[in-house]
């Protein structure tokens, strides 16, 4: 793997940009993370970021929705603008001769989305149909559910908000978050693809000159929901969701965090696939992989099981949990290790995903990481280290949520508080 | 850019599109067998000898195979359609030779009868899992109604009575039956040299048995029908129609992909304007679906229930209005734009290439570089959208509704 080469600066508003050029590709993509998530929606207003993202794609400075729409089409731009629980994400991807001609109009939707009453109320319809809709999906719903029973609110809050806030939110409350939150000075973006930095650079300046001011720190968290916690559904399957804590991605200690999860479900030969799956058929999907904030970060677990199996999946499925430190192999270790090299090489072919991290590691590291490092952090990995990181880590406090008719006895969960 | 292509002995066809400039490679088998080739006594079991392949054979067990693939660090999976069960991985160029002769062993698995019992309750498990999907009910249901009659109606993953009755020797003689050299192409798309790629194939899957197989290709006649599936816990209601399309070798296609963008992509569309923009639904698009010797209009809407019925006619009139008043020039122009950069970004990437490689083959015996499929959407005219609407207008015959609506008022 070949050196790769950042352009790194900051603008005059205080917007952190890098970029990555890449001469093999015919694209680029650009992904902007402004730290204005649904961690900062007021209480009793959750939502808020939601609609504000909706509206960022409804008309913006000169432009109406539709020419706003049309002009983004017309530049063959794939995108979307979402409100995430930490940030404000908009990203795209288009034939790279085109992506300059983009940045000036996704500028717009940023600094001057058109925040009318006559933009906001289609917006929160929108938002709750969003929500109907999750009510139709159970995996989706018990995604939500564990986050809420894993992180303090309002770090575990769902960024689509809740039926009750959404129907309380006024445009003054989205105007006020645009207004607070959107600032450039802890914002990023991270642009990649065929395209020439130094052009880039005085697009962006001219794009942004306009935008000022800091945005906030992160509130405080509070109460995490308890749990076990159940919902019943009359669905054909039971959804089981287990969560625990693990490290969050700028700790020194993540890949070994990355490396023991890679072992439980990594790949079809990891130990949750083999053991509930290929040797006792118990479900179709099971997975198990980090989700990380910040500064925190949980091992998110998901099942899906018919009901009369559903105990057996979850008993089965704790035990491997608990016994992940014991017996782990040099061949195990060496397949994550394998898969892992590969996914980053093929990262490198899609702008994309290489965008999106550029912005990530920005905003988490301080700077971009060197696949190359990345690399070498994978390949220095050993059997003591991951197992020690197993041991000290273990789980002992797992977070059980189940969405199904029935729920389920959470015994195997104390067993293991005992033996520790 | 670089198309290359081979049939071995056996018949096996072998297409490459070889690419130094990028950093993996892509291998598919398009195994041109799926729902539609099934008989109802045997309904899903395309989709269950899917599974079966990964159980391996004599020479790889069911754990040599996850293991293997793991430890090249594939990106690996399998896919069951109507007509086509494809088999893939992408992986670095130095794997290749490794991950052709796992992929070998997909195409001839030893289907034992414990591995058979096991992964039967893996299946019965997926068919609970797309059970509690509204949309994936809905898709089997539109698929079955509209196709009342023809093999397209046929389920893909069959139902828990059709699974639970399948056994080993059913499966064993439709594997024999359609997973023969002539009825395969092996697809492979990225960084590798034809020399190299050909020994490596001809190693690997000279031992896939001779013969090729016949699949009926009988018209569609899709009858007015509308099939209401009662689900009273569902908060959305989720509909589903289908009209008539162009097929897949009907140079038509590519306009009605076109005009699909125009009238019903999720967003910037008709549909998109008039349905989703206001706020009236959570969802609303229409699609175009190709298929041997047949085609498909179909859309997706998802709202409150009781907002379904002026839905459903706020759609209409969109789709009325297209039929008698066409489109405009600057929304065929939008159109081309989006769909022109779709097809440069996915044609980046090995795995991205794979389908668009394997399935023009597979559906038409045709290769169509990236340049080639640019060029065709930029040479669609107005005419062109005239003419598809005149053969084929966006008119709904079949309907399917899943939500707590056990029927649906005056629709037409």
């Amino acid at each position: 793997m070949t050196e790769e080469q950042f352009s790194s600066f900051t603008l005059s508003c205080g917007l952190r940009v890098v970029v990555q050029r890449m001469t093999g590709v015919q694209s680029a993509a650009l992904t902007l993370m402004v730290p204005a998530g649904a961690i900062f929606d007021q209480t009793g207003r959750s939502g808020t970021t939601a609609i504000l993202a909706e509206m960022m794609t409804r008309g913006a400075g000169e432009f109406s929705a539709r020419e706003l729409v049309s002009a983004l089409d017309n530049l063959g731009l794939q995108r979307s603008v979402s409100g995430g629980v930490g940030y404000v994400t908009l990203s795209g991807a288009t034939t790279a001769d085109r992506l300059e001609d983009a940045i000036p109009l996704a500028a717009q939707m940023v600094l001057k989305p058109h925040l009318t009453q006559e933009e906001f109320e289609p917006a929160r319809e929108l938002a709750l149909q969003t929500l109907n809709a999750l009510e139709d999906e159970p995996r989706q719903k018990l995604g939500h559910l564990l986050r809420r029973c894993s992180y303090p609110a309002p770090f575990g809050n769902p960024a689509e908000g809740t039926m009750q806030d959404l129907q309380e939110i006024t445009l003054d409350d989205v105007i006020r978050h645009h207004h607070e939150y959107i600032r450039p000075s802890e914002s990023v973006i991270g642009i990649a693809g065929n395209v020439d930095p130094e052009s880039v650079r005085d697009t962006l300046e001219s794009a942004f000159r306009s935008w000022d001011g800091k945005g906030s720190p992160a509130p405080a968290g509070s109460d995490t929901h308890p749990s076990p916690c159940h919902i019943e559904h009359d669905s054909a399957q039971t959804h089981i969701g287990l969560a625990w804590d693990t490290v969050p991605y700028p700790d020194e200690r993540y890949f070994e965090a990355w490396a023991a999860v890679s072992l439980l479900s990594g790949g079809m030969s990891s130990r949750l696939f083999t053991e509930v799956r290929e040797k006792r058929g118990l479900c179709y999907a099971i997975s198990a992989s980090i989700n990380t904030q910040r500064d925190r970060a949980r091992v998110f677990g998901y099942a899906g099981t018919t009901n009369d199996r559903a105990q057996e999946t979850l008993d089965v499925t704790v035990a491997e949990v608990r016994r992940l430190h014991e017996n782990i192999t040099e061949d195990e270790l060496q397949r994550c290790k394998a898969r892992a090299k590969s996914a980053l090489i093929m990262q490198q072919e899609s702008t994309m995903a290489r965008s999106g991290s550029l912005a990530r590691d920005t905003l988490f590291l301080g700077q971009p990481r060197q696949l190359n490092d990345v690399r070498s952090q994978i390949d220095g990995l050993t059997v003591d280290q991951v197992t020690r990181f197993a041991v000290d880590h273990a789980p002992n406090n797992i977070v059980l949520v189940t969405i199904g008719p029935e729920p389920l006895n959470s015994d195997c969960l104390s067993t293991n508080a005992e033996a520790t | 850019m670089n198309f290359k292509q081979h049939t071995l002995p056996n018949g096996l066809q072998v297409i490459a599109e070889l690419n130094p400039s990028v950093l993996s490679v892509a291998a598919g088998f398009f195994v041109r067998t799926g729902s539609r080739d099934e008989t109802d006594a045997v309904s899903g079991v395309s989709h269950f000898l899917e599974h079966m392949a990964f159980k391996g054979n004599d020479r790889y067990s069911a754990d040599d195979v996850n293991r293997i693939f793991d430890e090249v660090g594939a990106n690996y999976n399998a896919s069951t359609g109507e007509e086509v069960t494809m088999y893939y991985a992408a992986v670095l160029p130095e794997y290749l030779d490794t991950t052709m002769d796992l992929l070998s062993v997909l195409m001839q698995p030893s289907l034992g009868q414990d591995d058979f019992d096991m992964e039967k309750q893996v299946i019965l498990e997926e068919i609970g899992m797309y059970d509690d999907h509204p949309s994936f009910t809905a898709y089997d249901n539109i698929m079955a109604t509209h196709f009342s009659g023809h093999p397209l109606g046929q389920s893909i993953l069959g139902t828990n009575e059709s699974i639970t009755e399948l056994n080993r020797d059913q499966m064993h003689t439709y594997h024999a039956d359609r997973y023969k050299a002539g009825n395969i192409t092996l697809a492979v798309a990225g960084n590798t040299d034809f020399d190299s790629l050909l020994e490596i194939v001809e190693r690997h899957c000279s031992s896939i048995p001779a013969g090729s197989c016949d699949r009926a290709l009988p018209d569609a006649q899709p009858q007015p029908q509308v099939r209401m599936v009662s689900r009273d816990g569902s908060v959305q209601q989720h509909i589903m129609q289908m009209g008539v399309a162009p097929r897949g070798t009907d140079d038509l296609r590519f306009a009605a992909e076109l005009l699909a963008v125009v009238v019903g992509d999720d967003s910037g569309s008709r549909l998109f304007w008039d349905l989703v923009d206001p706020g009236h639904v959570e969802s609303a698009d229409l699609g175009y679906n190709e298929y041997d010797g047949a085609g498909t209009w179909m859309t997706y809407l998802s709202c409150m229930p009781n907002d379904v019925e002026e839905n459903i006619r706020r759609m209409k009139r969109v789709f009325d209005d297209v039929n008698s008043e066409g489109i405009r020039a600057e929304e065929l122009e939008q159109a081309k734009n989006k769909v022109a950069s779709r097809i440069v970004l996915r044609g980046e990437r090995p795995m991205g290439r794979l389908s668009s490689l394997g399935g023009n083959w597979v559906y038409r015996g045709q290769y169509r570089s990236v340049a080639d499929d640019l060029a065709t959407v930029r040479a669609i005219t107005m005419d062109d959208i005239r003419e598809l609407l005149d053969k084929y207008p966006i008119e709904m015959i079949t309907t399917v509704g899943v939500g707590p609506r056990d029927s649906l008022q005056d629709i037409n």
